[in-house]
């Protein structure tokens, strides 16, 4: 062999060996959207807690079964009436500034969420009356009354920790360089391109974590998000679209990993939201009845869902605790709904169908209109904008309407604000005083089983009363490439790097 | 030569206010909350008033432009509402990748459409001539985002020869900018190469059959600095301002491009900042396009004026 052959191969292989190096240090993650302002006090976007699950540690975390774990605080206990919550915190816990963790800074992040003009975090902080710390390793939370939903709020944003040293009176500079708690610290961001971030080696567990570099790279367009994964440009991505279901478990060089998620697709009913509740044949219980009998949501899962829409009718998924056994989804019967229009003296049902446009959502909306006609609805379709969507439905303009929702940890923040009279997201203002009041009550019941009870009550009405239409629960489908491995996908849709490494 | 630019600046002027005022009713119409779309799934209704108060949305319309007005006079334009980002870095960060997209585009454009031009011109009649005004009407026809697509999952994932998206400054690694900016740049190419293919062909032939051609083949020069020295001087006239103002038409952001390859220009920067109702970063990157395309058509006009030496004392 040649001496230039040899060198040439050398060369090639050291390459080889250092790319492959550069690569085995490089996490290279593919979101759906660009996220939002990286304040977690301020932040609203599911995106933007995908990148703070790297970025902040907060109080707790949860397991893959939505139980609390410890993070920051290593231990918790509550008083016996449930109004005082005493948090023992990690004494290695370190900022990206170098600075120590302790409960003064908790406390600090904790009243910048409560008392910011601009946070977020307000109602899920609410019920804190008073905050103290008698010593540094400890945080007392006094509440006004108790409160179930509050550890889950702090398993999220309103439990994350900043540094309060970049706490001051411009506000934007908190989102533009966050000083947080993660196992990885910020390093850049540009908009609509990347977000950067490198590990923090003074993190109480930074050997569990393989990656040197995590970077973001948001790239909407699902097709090219895929083809970035299969060319070698990403690593992970987040929501592969379902048409690619198909192709991507028969690519063996991509991992399928999806999971079902705490979201959920629905249809709600303009019932007493203006001038356009008035007329709207939805009214009728019946009628909403029936238009849930004419759904066959394996149909859906199986055409528009490539298998990963998981059929819903109630607002708690399987993933879920608070998911009730009591109510079976019922099977499409044309017959029935027939019958239930003519009782209800409107054979011929017309309403419009608003949606946010995107090509799932179109397709689904086809064809539930093509299903819902078999048995006298004519529905006639309104894709809209998503910005606009928000308006039509807050003013009251519409008549029928498919939604998501991203869901939540804790069950009160899957229903709460969608069925109670005032509730900020309940648009079409449904409203039964006897479900608000088992709600509210539901929100100080720590335990479990008696506040699922409380749960199966609240959902007895609503299905009687035929409420919403559920359609399915949000699945979160990961794919990675190959050499991923260690990687869990998690019910709340967050990427968790700990344990998480490339295959040599 | 002053006078002609001087006279031009200042009628940029009210065109520049008319632009603005055009962009601004123009958000406004549109429908939706911008507080209530930022607010996303948190709709926390103190905070959504707070916001509101403090993006002036309650304000009578007059005042509120005032007040923008005022601001970019003091050369502020204010901030991203999502991300808090000043605007001006915003835009500090995209012009440069989309100059190099335009400037890409533009190269290849006219590497390949200037060339086809005059053969087609030369060769009329011919098949080859049939040929390139096949590929000028493709080029024209086949959509930027379709062929993008295709190319991505032909070029980068079949074959693995190009990174399928992204951006890299030709600063950090000049090697992997080209790369990234390979396929954009060519697809972007394809409408504009194919637009400037047809002005190359059409002004060729007027320039082919005037009388000083007749002359200079009568005096024997050869028929290829006819073409090249005598022809294609006086064609490229009316191409040199075309260029110009594709080029002016390129910097506002080769939305659909963009989008597939998933390039931080100014195009993404647009559209996402009109669904999700980012004001400030829309009316200041309107604003600034604005401008671009006022100096590129002064450049357009100073150029012809500097090609074409009839026009010097006009």
């Amino acid at each position: 062999m040649k001496l230039w052959h040899f060198k040439l191969g050398l060369c090639a292989a050291l390459l080889a060996a250092a790319s492959g190096a550069a690569v085995a240090q490089e996490m290279r993650i593919g979101l759906q959207e660009d996220p939002d302002v990286l304040d977690p006090h301020r932040a609203r976007t599911y995106v933007g807690r995908i990148v703070f699950t790297s970025l902040c540690d907060k109080l707790v975390d949860v397991n893959e079964k939505l139980q609390f774990v410890p993070q920051l605080a290593q231990s918790w206990s509550w008083n016996a009436d449930n109004t005082v919550l005493t948090f023992k915190l990690r004494t290695d816990a370190l900022f990206h500034d170098g600075t120590k963790f302790d409960s003064a800074a908790a406390k600090a992040n904790l009243e910048r969420a409560m008392t910011l003009k601009e946070s977020m975090r307000k109602g899920e902080l609410a019920s804190i009356a008073k905050i103290d710390t008698p010593d540094p390793q400890t945080l007392v939370l006094t509440l006004k009354q108790p409160d179930a939903t509050l550890l889950a709020s702090l398993s999220d944003r309103a439990g994350m920790m900043l540094s309060p040293k970049i706490f001051s009176d411009d506000i934007g500079a908190v989102g533009r360089k966050p000083i947080c708690s993660g196992p990885y610290k910020f390093v850049e961001r540009v908009q609509n391109d990347r977000i950067v971030l490198d590990k923090f080696d003074q993190y109480y567990d930074a050997k569990d974590f393989a990656f040197k570099r995590i970077t973001f790279l948001p790239i909407p367009d699902t097709t090219v998000r895929l083809s970035n994964l299969r060319a070698g440009g990403l690593d992970i991505l987040e929501r592969m679209n379902p048409s690619d279901a198909q192709q991507v478990k028969a690519d063996s060089s991509l991992q399928f990993a999806p999971i079902s998620g705490l979201g959920y697709q629905q249809f709600y009913f303009n019932v007493a939201n203006g001038e356009r509740a008035k007329t709207n044949p939805f009214t009728d219980e019946r009628v909403r009845r029936a238009f849930e009998l004419t759904l066959d949501r394996n149909v859906i899962n199986e055409v528009v869902g490539g298998g990963i829409f998981d059929p819903a009718n109630q607002p708690f998924p399987p993933a879920s605790p608070y998911h009730s056994d009591k109510f079976p989804i019922p099977a499409r019967d044309i017959a029935k709904a027939k019958a239930l229009l003519k009782e209800a003296g409107k054979e011929q049902v017309k309403a419009e169908l608003a949606f946010g446009n995107n090509t799932t959502t179109s397709a689904i909306a086809e064809m539930v209109q093509a299903m819902a006609a078999e048995a006298g609805f004519q529905l006639s379709l309104r894709p809209t904008e998503y910005a606009a969507l928000l308006n039509e439905a807050q003013s009251g303009n519409f008549e029928l309407l498919m939604r998501g929702w991203s869901g939540r940890v804790d069950p009160d923040g899957n229903i709460y604000q969608f069925v109670t009279c005032k509730g900020a997201l309940n648009d079409g203002r449904y409203c039964n005083p006897a479900v608000d009041k088992l709600l509210a009550q539901a929100r100080t019941v720590p335990d479990e089983a008696k506040r699922k009870a409380i749960y199966d009550q609240a959902q007895e009405i609503l299905q009687a009363d035929a409420q919403a239409v559920y359609i399915y629960y949000q699945p979160w489908p990961f794919v990675l490439a190959k050499k991923v491995k260690g990687f869990k996908p998690y019910p709340d849709g967050m990427i968790r790097l700990r344990g998480v490494s490339f295959a040599q | 030569m002053f006078k002609i630019i001087l006279r031009r600046v200042l009628v940029a002027i009210p065109t520049l206010i008319l632009v603005s005022m055009i962009v601004f009713m123009l958000q406004k119409i549109l429908p939706g909350d911008p507080v209530l779309t930022l607010a996303g799934e948190e709709r926390d209704p103190a905070v959504l008033d707070y916001l509101r108060d403090k993006y002036r949305l309650n304000d009578p319309l007059p005042v509120q432009y005032g007040a923008w007005v005022s601001q970019v006079l003091h050369g502020d334009l204010g901030k991203s509402l999502r991300t808090d980002v000043p605007v001006t870095r915003l835009i500090a960060q995209k012009l440069p990748v989309t100059l190099q997209l335009a400037a890409m585009a533009m190269f290849f454009a006219l590497v390949i459409g200037v060339p086809m031009g005059i053969v087609a011109a030369v060769r009329k009649g011919t098949a080859t001539e049939m040929g390139a005004n096949v590929a000028a009407l493709s080029g024209m026809s086949i959509p930027n985002f379709w062929l993008g697509i295709l190319l991505i999952m032909l070029v980068s994932v079949k074959w693995r020869l190009l990174p399928a998206s992204g951006y890299v400054s030709p600063f950090d690694d000049f090697w992997m900018s080209m790369k990234t900016m390979l396929m954009p740049a060519l697809v972007l190419s394809t409408a504009i190469a194919a637009y400037l293919m047809r002005h190359t062909r059409s002004a060729m032939l007027e320039a082919l059959s005037a009388d000083y051609v007749r002359t200079a083949r009568a005096k024997g020069v050869s028929p290829r600095r006819v073409v090249l020295r005598h022809a294609l001087r006086n064609a490229l006239m009316p191409i040199v301002t075309l260029v110009t103002l594709l080029f002016g038409e390129l910097l506002a952001g080769a939305v659909l491009t963009e989008q597939v390859f998933t390039i931080p220009g100014f195009g993404k920067l647009i559209v996402d900042a009109v669904f999700t109702r980012d004001y400030a970063v829309v009316q200041g990157v309107v604003l600034c396009v604005a401008v671009g395309f006022i100096v590129m058509n002064l450049l357009a006009d100073i150029l012809y004026i500097l090609v074409n030496p009839r026009l010097r004392h006009a």
